[in-house]
């Protein structure tokens, strides 16, 4: 559950997968609450393809953008090997919730390295919660892979304190119209998908 | 709560104060983190905005813009200022018309950068002010202090926005717009004709116009001494102010906005205040060298703490002043990185695979295609600045070793428009017979794909005259111009081999738009597994749709755009275009 006093929460992926739009809906969300929000973002080089990292700190008064190392409550990642790789940004009291997806960076395509393997088991491990989900596999992200990021937001949004449909009422604002719907269910599906994680 | 409370970056705040505070005129070349100004302001319909071929370009519009009276904003990225010092450092002799600001979005990090200069020397250097936000509303703040201090004192101002001001979101509080009146130009060679004999009657303005505007930060509100315990003071400014008032909630802060020039008496009324003085800054001791230099009663420290490179977080600063240490989860060291790579689709691959092949040396240059550089194409072997790649395959003729005979340059559209034109000029007028491969992807990829004089569009996206890159290389006196498709392998090889052999300077003009401009394309080919051998020649290209599992080649159907690389390369017929599949798809 969200501290009072600050939520910090990183958002991890692979450049291209809307990291940038979920920290987007996460901060209006927090406009919306009257409460401050600051984020830091991954342009320019490292969006073709590399690994991006979205910071996102809610709070009564929020101050540096960036979110220490050990300091974050979440950690939302839209692949498997990025939510292992950004864990150290994650207080050991944490949560994690990753997308299982595996995107294989070149290194492993051009066979010079291997994918970790047991990644979910070291965070489990080491993180206080853990949230896996196979969001291509769930209705409708597996429709539309581009749904992902709401699916992700969705198991966020149930693990956090605020009202439902002030989440929804924001995605409507931060979202192109036609794209509403497909959002809306996705961030539906995530919801339903962390009542049942518990 | 204030329910007009809005989430900007800091980009698209520094747009909303150059819209508040009037300015009509923009001017910008694309440059990480500085981009989504010039595409933010763009959007107001009372700014005229246009992106300039360069930087240099960018700030004499601007100059131009600013005589007539106008008030007027250029953005660009830290190295651009480099590009646009030559008028900067003038233009601090003939002051301005309306005011003028000059965005300089430096890269601490260098998240995308080819260096990490501190560009707070460049106020210093041109003896103008220097502005520092430290959040999006003060970015929006900042540039409408900035247009007027700029009229007030008659001199250009440079805003200087880091990494991490420009791509971070925080709340802004908007305000109206206020028109600026533009009086036209007024006739003032004395001012403005900076002849020897008019520049150094200037030259004494600009020494007195600074002692003015030490006055001025003496007394500015952007500078403010925030009194807590007196145990440690800290001097800081920009994104650092945020990073140290997190970690140092208990210290005392002299928190500095319009921090050139330093406001040396404020300075001693916070030291008389303090026991000892931290300098907070990332790169340079900007300020500590200042501090140093005023012989202050306490003591002050900073680069011994926190070094001189990369950005700096309320962690280090916890570590260095408090002795806190966090003890992070720690996680195998084995990760596999994940390198930005060539897009799928992408029209360098090709070129770079070709170009290695040919154990050619590389002169590169800046854009998306730098990352020729790494795995597995590793085919550039410099990139210095824009435009660089062909001067340095000029002065590798000049040297005259053998190894030059197998030099290309290589340079994008947009990059070569911006600053490759004046050493081609060179290598035509000096006789060096070198090879320029253009890589036309008619946009400007790197930074977002903006327009540029090469696409025939302009920044509002309305049709505009397009320079036509054969003509042009033509005009400079290239005789040999060649024009070839990106995506055929064996007429790449077959051109860069002819053209180096040619004893005069020679273009290739390599032809594909960047795959982002499509949006649809044709069914992926596969892979016949009886055929495919497992050779892994097609796994050389570095594409991220191709992979080799369990000893045969595999495509990505979802990202693959049907490019056709693959298929050209492979020996064995094993990649085969979709028509030709029966049955179920093998991959």
């Amino acid at each position: 559950m969200i501290k009072l006093s600050k939520t910090d929460i990183l958002i991890a992926g692979v450049g291209g997968q809307g990291t940038i739009l979920t920290g987007r809906i996460i901060a209006a969300l927090a406009i919306a609450e009257g409460l401050d929000v600051k984020t830091a973002e991954t342009h320019g080089m490292a969006q073709r393809g590399g690994s991006v990292i979205t910071h996102v700190r809610i709070g009564e008064k929020v101050y540096s953008p960036l979110i220490p190392l050990a300091d974050g409550d979440y950690l939302l990642s839209f692949e498997k090997l990025e939510a292992l790789r950004w864990l150290p940004y994650l207080s050991p009291r944490g949560t994690v919730i990753v997308n299982t997806q595996e995107l294989e960076p070149l290194p492993v395509l051009t066979g010079q390295t291997e994918y970790s393997t047991g990644i979910l088991e070291e965070i489990e491990s080491k993180a206080a919660r853990l949230i896996a989900a196979d969001a291509l596999s769930i209705d409708p992200v597996s429709k539309n892979a581009r749904m992902v990021n709401t699916f992700l937001l969705g198991i966020l949004a149930q693990t956090m304190d605020f009202d439902k449909k002030k989440w929804l009422d924001v995605m409507e604002q931060t979202i192109k119209a036609k794209l509403v719907d497909i959002n809306k269910q996705a961030f539906e599906a995530g919801w339903q998908f962390a009542l049942k994680s518990g | 709560m204030n329910a007009k409370r809005l989430i900007m970056t800091g980009n698209e705040a520094i747009a909303r104060g150059a819209y508040e505070g009037g300015v009509t005129v923009g001017t910008a070349y694309p440059g990480t983190p500085s981009t989504e100004i010039l595409e933010n302001l763009a959007l107001y319909e009372e700014v005229d905005c246009n992106w300039s071929p360069n930087e240099k370009t960018a700030l004499e519009v601007a100059i131009g813009a600013s005589m007539e009276g106008a008030r007027v904003l250029a953005a660009m990225k830290h190295v651009g200022v480099n590009v646009a010092a030559d008028p900067l450092l003038t233009l601090s002799y003939t002051g301005v018309g309306g005011g003028l600001v000059l965005v300089s979005a430096d890269d601490p990090g260098m998240h995308s950068s080819q260096n990490e200069q501190d560009n707070r020397h460049y106020a210093r250097f041109a003896k103008i002010p220097l502005l520092e936000p430290s959040d999006s509303q003060e970015a929006k703040d900042y540039v409408i202090a900035a247009l007027e201090i700029s009229e007030k004192f008659d001199t250009p101002v440079i805003l200087r926005s880091t990494t991490r001001i420009s791509h971070s979101r925080s709340t802004v509080i908007p305000g109206e717009r206020k028109e600026h009146e533009v009086k036209g130009f007024k006739k003032n060679p004395a001012k403005y004709v900076m002849l020897p004999g008019f520049a150094r009657l200037r030259h004494p303005l600009v020494e007195e116009r600074l002692l003015a505007l030490q006055e001025e930060a003496e007394k500015s509100p952007l500078n403010r001494i925030e009194q807590g315990s007196k145990e440690i003071g800290i001097v800081c400014s920009g994104v650092a102010y945020q990073y140290a008032r997190e970690a140092l909630p208990e210290a005392s802060f002299l928190k500095l906005g319009f921090s050139h020039p330093l406001p040396k008496r404020k300075v001693r009324e916070f030291a008389a205040m303090v026991e000892q003085i931290i300098v907070i800054e990332e790169l340079d001791p900007f300020f500590e060298e200042q501090l140093l230099a005023m012989h202050l009663d306490v003591p002050v420290r900073g680069k011994e703490l926190f070094g001189l490179l990369g950005e700096l977080g309320a962690e280090i600063i916890r570590e260095k002043i408090l002795d806190q240490k966090v003890e992070p989860i720690t996680v195998r060291d084995e990760i596999p990185g994940r390198p930005p790579v060539m897009c799928p689709g992408c029209s360098h691959r090709g070129v770079f695979y070709t170009l290695k092949k040919l154990k050619l040396n590389v002169m590169g240059d800046i854009g998306c295609y730098t990352l020729g550089a790494l795995p597995p194409l590793e085919s550039i072997d410099s990139c210095i600045c824009m435009g660089a790649s062909i001067g340095l395959a000029l002065g590798m003729a000049k040297a005259k070793h053998d190894s030059a005979e197998n030099t290309v340059a290589v340079i994008g559209d947009s990059t070569f428009l911006h600053s490759g034109i004046t050493p081609l000029l060179d290598a035509v007028y000096n006789k060096a017979p070198i090879t320029v491969m253009i890589l036309d992807n008619s946009t400007t990829a790197m930074t977002g794909h903006q327009q540029h004089p090469g696409t025939g569009i302009s920044l509002q996206g309305e049709p505009t005259p397009r320079v036509d890159l054969e003509s042009l290389c033509s005009a400079l006196g290239v005789k040999r111009v060649a024009e070839i498709d990106a995506f055929d392998l064996k007429e790449l090889r077959g051109t860069i081999k002819d053209e180096l052999e040619a004893k005069e300077p020679s273009v290739i003009i390599v032809r594909r738009p960047c795959v982002f401009l499509q949006s649809t394309f044709e069914a992926p080919p596969y892979v016949d597994r009886e055929a495919c051998t497992g050779c892994g020649t097609c796994i050389k290209l570095g594409c991220p749709a191709l992979s080799l599992k369990e000893e045969k080649a595999k495509i990505n159907n979802t990202i693959c755009t049907s490019c056709g690389l693959c298929e050209q390369l492979c020996r064995f017929d094993a990649i085969k275009p979709a028509e030709e599949k029966a049955g179920d798809k093998i991959v």
